[in-house]
């Protein structure tokens, strides 16, 4: 069936209205972010700068001044935590994957993996706090990796096996019937089909650890392991008088899961929905 | 055979049941332990004495733990119910064909990219009591005569993190229900539509039933995270005004690292990991019969 | 051949150098700063490059973070062992609790015998308990009244307050008048700022934190110092803001020459009277938080902060140089424009005083009255007790009476 024009009209109008409810606070923080300090200040706001300043960014980005190195050294670490983390994670939940589509782990299991993630973090934070304190690991890189993998592993898992679910069960059959080992299967025969999958659950957990803050904030205390969200934490509530510097480091923060979703975005969806409708 | 394949199952599941249990189940039950204790944070060793139940006894007779608690419960009914209203709304908007669809689908994955501490600041910003774009905006268009304090009053600092996080988080559902939408089978709305059904009953009968499933799914996800809340409000009210956004977690952080009671902190976060599981399981269990009866 | 062997010399010393500074280089300092008040990074980092260029061999790695966050950075690092911290700033309110559990070195037998008289009492509060030392004072700090010159002038008002009577009786005059709309801005969120004010005006009051052990804010001049608060937020003489603000939205609003009065730090001074950082620059007068009248004529809190060294730090002797260097007093007296010096003889020293005469008259004055919050372990938590109930007071979710009652037995129920 077709619309009417009217009915086109009207969807156009609650488009434009979604449009701006999700874009104006992102073009907001970034109107501001190349803002003079006393636009930003003036009453009532001055909605476009009278001159594009980009100095903040230009100091962010220099690693000499003091803001550009705290910036880029967290900037550092989260690359580094969150792409570990998503590797590892990705690394023990194939093969656990595989084991719950096919070599019958029970699915109970899979649910008690999925508990884990269902405990507020608080739950474990102290003696995790304990265990690496003990092992000389806090307020390192490692052990946020080691923290993230955990956290990023349960819904990896799930992810991977509801999407090894809808892999025919008869192509690696006819591979081990021929002898071939489950090692080999999976790497030639079930991972090449699972890639689409592979890269949605990448994303995913990488875009989850990228964001995490709280055991950011209580397992590391400075720039050796610091991550952007406890950055940018620390960065907003001293002694800052010019919002421009805050709102540029928003932006800086956002544009690498801006840009990993919205390139991605099909995979995204695609691997979430075959998450949560086979799941 | 089926020996080896048993063994191989178990090999494969050995380095996720490793982590798990490292990272998940030791602690778990190392804060189980503490929270009959009357440990604190020392850096020096104390002597430290196993005191029963005496800190949960403690914990629900704290007229604080139960405010936090009600307020937890209140920001994750309220925000993940407007995220799932808000969310399909929008996905059945996306789900229409009109011009600029493919556009808007694309654009509104953005907040969710952008990250959660991110996201506090730009409201925390947009909040701001003298320079803030919404008093700002608010008053140029008239609809209020004076500048509003957003996060500084406590009987709407709550809300407006609220908003911030559906905000963030609205186009997660908003994907999830668009992809099961595109699922729905035209010809059974099509017999529909022929029986008279309005789009009302047609949503209702056929559409919402059918997803459904995907949908609790991810609004199971997101009671999880919201009930954990804790990351927003510390950077955006630090649970002020008058610890009108004082979240359970938060009040468990500060038993831990402020007060420094950790036997007393841990019997907080146990009973947070049970209300977390009962609530979970109410939830899955109503959905369940909702979706059979 | 000739030309090879002139060559070898430089090299060798240059490869002597280099291994020299390599097996030298090995102590890396952590050290913990706040970026709020007193000192600015920029100033911190000055102190420290000075102190690596005549230290070499130590480097020092800078941390700030938000005072809000002090306190628990120094608690989850304690854990951490080589990769903790080194030197800490800590607050003065935190010594009995930081000792208690065991997190600061006691550094009595470090501190030299002969600088006791030389340090102002208020400053050794900062990091003494129970007779022990803990590290070196390092920011003398408490809350002056700013005033705006220009505004007060314009009411027609000709002599600042004295008592604390007078600042509301002259903000009232200046609303009436019109001059500014709400003429006081104070840093009342619910923080450890609002028990600043709080603390200055319960000492006007003649006020306690406690009697013999048990609450005594709902009484006497603690309850005399809410109910100012109250008075002055309700005659829309204080900025209704201030009950979100910190320090740092006080001085924006009394740069931008929005209030006649502020209560603030120190470091204020300096930059309110800095025109690339205010509008208001050489009309501000600062004088002590005034006092109430047959009660007091000053009134302060103490807000100094020191330097200590966590138990866990394995740099022991180097991060005792670090604190040594940074609070000695001639580096406190180059950079005594944020904040001023420990030191009683920095007070008439030029480099001190220029330029600065008032504040540094006003510091004479309110240096001999600072009163301290209380000296507990469990200080963090009757804090935060308070913060809660007086905070619903001045947004008027509470009465007074049931709120403080309500903090008392809360602070009754402490473990």
């Amino acid at each position: 069936m077709k619309n009417t024009t009217l009915q086109t009209f009207g969807l156009i109008a609650l488009s434009v209205l979604l449009a701006a409810f999700t874009l104006a606070p992102l073009v907001w923080l970034v109107i501001m972010s190349v803002s003079s300090a006393s636009e930003l200040t003036a009453k009532p706001l001055i909605w476009w700068p009278s001159e594009i300043d980009l100095s903040r960014y230009g100091d962010l980005l220099n690693i000499q001044s003091g803001s550009g190195e705290r910036f880029l050294m967290a900037l550092r670490n989260s690359l580094m935590t969150a792409l570990t983390a998503t590797l590892l994670a990705l690394i023990v939940a194939v093969p656990a994957a595989f084991a719950f589509s096919r070599r019958g782990a029970s699915l109970l299991l899979l649910f008690g993996f999925l508990a884990t993630i269902m405990m507020p973090p608080i739950t474990y934070v102290l003696p995790l706090y304990d265990i690496f304190g003990s092992v000389g690991l806090l307020n390192s890189s490692t052990a946020l990796a080691i923290v993230y993998c955990a956290m990023l592993l349960p819904f990896a898992t799930w992810l991977m096996k509801s999407n090894f679910d809808a892999i025919p069960a008869e192509l690696d059959q006819a591979s081990m019937v021929e002898g071939a080992s489950t090692f080999y299967t999976l790497r030639r025969v079930v991972l090449p089909l699972a890639l689409p999958a592979i890269a949605a659950t990448f994303m995913l957990s990488f875009l989850a650890a990228w964001d995490e803050f709280f055991y950011a904030l209580i397992f590391t205390s400075d720039l050796t392991a610091k991550t952007l969200p406890v950055a940018i934490a620390d960065f907003t509530a001293g002694r800052v008088t010019d919002y421009g510097v805050i709102a540029a480091v928003g932006v800086l923060a956002s544009l690498p899961p801006a840009i990993v979703a919205m390139c991605f975005q099909r995979f995204i969806v695609s691997g979430l929905a075959a998450g949560s409708v086979k799941g | 055979m089926i020996i080896k394949k048993s063994l191989e199952k178990w090999v494969l599941l050995s380095p996720a049941l490793v982590v798990l249990g490292l990272v998940t189940l030791v602690p778990f039950v190392q804060t189980l332990w503490l929270s009959f204790t009357d440990t604190r944070i020392t850096a020096i060793t104390k002597p430290i004495s196993w005191i029963g139940l005496e800190n949960y006894i403690y914990a629900l007779t704290d007229p604080d733990f139960i405010e936090a608690l009600g307020r937890t419960m209140y920001f994750t009914l309220t925000s993940v119910g407007a995220e799932g209203i808000l969310g399909v709304g929008v996905a059945l908007l996306l789900n229409q064909k009109f011009p600029g669809r493919n556009i808007l689908r694309v654009l509104i994955i953005l907040p969710w990219a952008v990250p959660t501490i991110v996201n506090a600041v730009m409201w925390r910003l947009i909040y701001h009591p003298e320079y803030g774009a919404l008093n700002s905006m608010l008053w140029q268009m008239g609809i209020i005569t004076e500048y509003q304090s957003w996060l500084g009053d406590p009987d709407r600092a709550l809300n407006m993190i609220i908003f911030a996080d559906v905000w963030k988080n609205f186009p997660l559902v908003a994907y999830i229900a668009l992809a099961a939408l595109q699922t729905v089978p035209a010809d059974l709305l099509q017999a529909s539509r022929i029986e008279g059904a309005g789009p009302w009953r047609r949503f209702r009968t056929i559409t919402l039933p059918w997803i459904f499933g995907p949908l609790l799914v991810v609004l199971i996800l997101r009671t999880i995270e919201a009930f954990r809340v804790f990351d927003i409000v510390y950077v955006m009210t630090r649970g002020g005004p008058s610890d009108s956004t004082k979240t359970a977690s938060f009040f468990v952080y500060q038993e831990y690292f402020s007060y420094l009671r950790s036997g007393s902190g841990a019997s907080y976060a146990v009973l947070l990991a049970a209300i977390s599981a009962v609530l979970i399981t109410i939830y899955y269990i109503g959905a369940r019969r909702q979706v059979q009866g | 051949m000739i030309k090879n062997k002139k060559l070898l010399l430089p090299v060798s010393a240059l490869a002597l150098a280099l291994m020299t500074s390599a097996a030298a280089a090995d102590t890396k300092l952590n050290a913990l700063f706040m970026s709020q008040a007193a000192y600015s990074e920029e100033d911190v980092k000055a102190m420290v490059t000075t102190f690596e260029e005549n230290n070499s061999g130590i480097t020092v790695e800078l941390e700030f973070v938000p005072y809000e966050a002090l306190h628990d950075k120094i608690i989850t690092s304690a854990a951490a062992g080589d990769s903790g911290y080194d030197v800490v700033l800590y607050d003065v309110v935190w010594p009995a609790e930081f000792a208690e559990g065991g997190f600061l070195t006691d550094l009595t037998s470090r501190v030299p015998k002969n600088v006791g008289n030389k340090i102002f009492d208020g400053a050794w509060t900062t990091v003494t308990y129970n007779d022990r030392i803990y590290g070196m004072p390092w920011i003398l700090d408490t809350k002056y009244l700013f005033f705006n010159r220009e505004l007060l002038a314009q009411a027609g008002i000709e002599t600042p307050p004295t008592t604390w009577a007078e600042v509301m009786e002259q903000s009232r005059i200046l609303k009436d008048k019109g001059v500014v709309e709400y003429p006081l801005v104070w840093s009342w969120s619910q923080s450890e700022a609002m028990i600043c004010d709080y603390t200055t005006l319960v000492a006007a009051n003649g006020g306690h934190f406690f009697k013999d052990g048990k609450p005594a804010f709902d009484q006497g001049g603690a309850r005399a110092a809410i109910d100012y608060m109250v008075t002055s937020l309700n005659d829309g003489l204080t900025n209704p803001a201030s009950t979100e603000y910190f320090e740092e939205d006080v001085r924006r609003v009394f740069s931008n020459g929005e209030a006649a009065f502020a209560m603030n730090w120190t470091y204020m001074n300096a930059l309110v009277n800095d025109p690339t950082e205010s509008k208001v620059a050489g009309k501000v007068g600062v004088m002590p938080a005034p006092g109430v009248e047959g009660i007091s004529t000053a009134s302060a809190v103490n807000g100094s902060m020191g330097l200590g060294i966590p138990s866990n730090s394995p740099h022991q002797d180097e991060a005792w140089a670090l604190i040594s260097y940074l609070t000695s007093k001639n580096v406190q007296e180059n950079y005594a424009k944020l904040s001023l010096p420990v030191w009683k003889d920095s007070y008439s020293v030029a480099s001190v005083t220029n330029g600065q005469e008032e504040l540094v008259a006003a510091a004479s004055k309110a240096i001999a009255v600072m009163s301290p919050r209380p000296v507990v372990p469990a200080y963090t938590e009757v804090s935060n007790i308070l913060q809660k109930h007086l905070h619903s007071i001045l947004l008027g979710q509470e009465s007074t009476d049931d709120a403080l009652a309500d903090a008392a037995k809360r602070v009754s129920r402490i473990r």
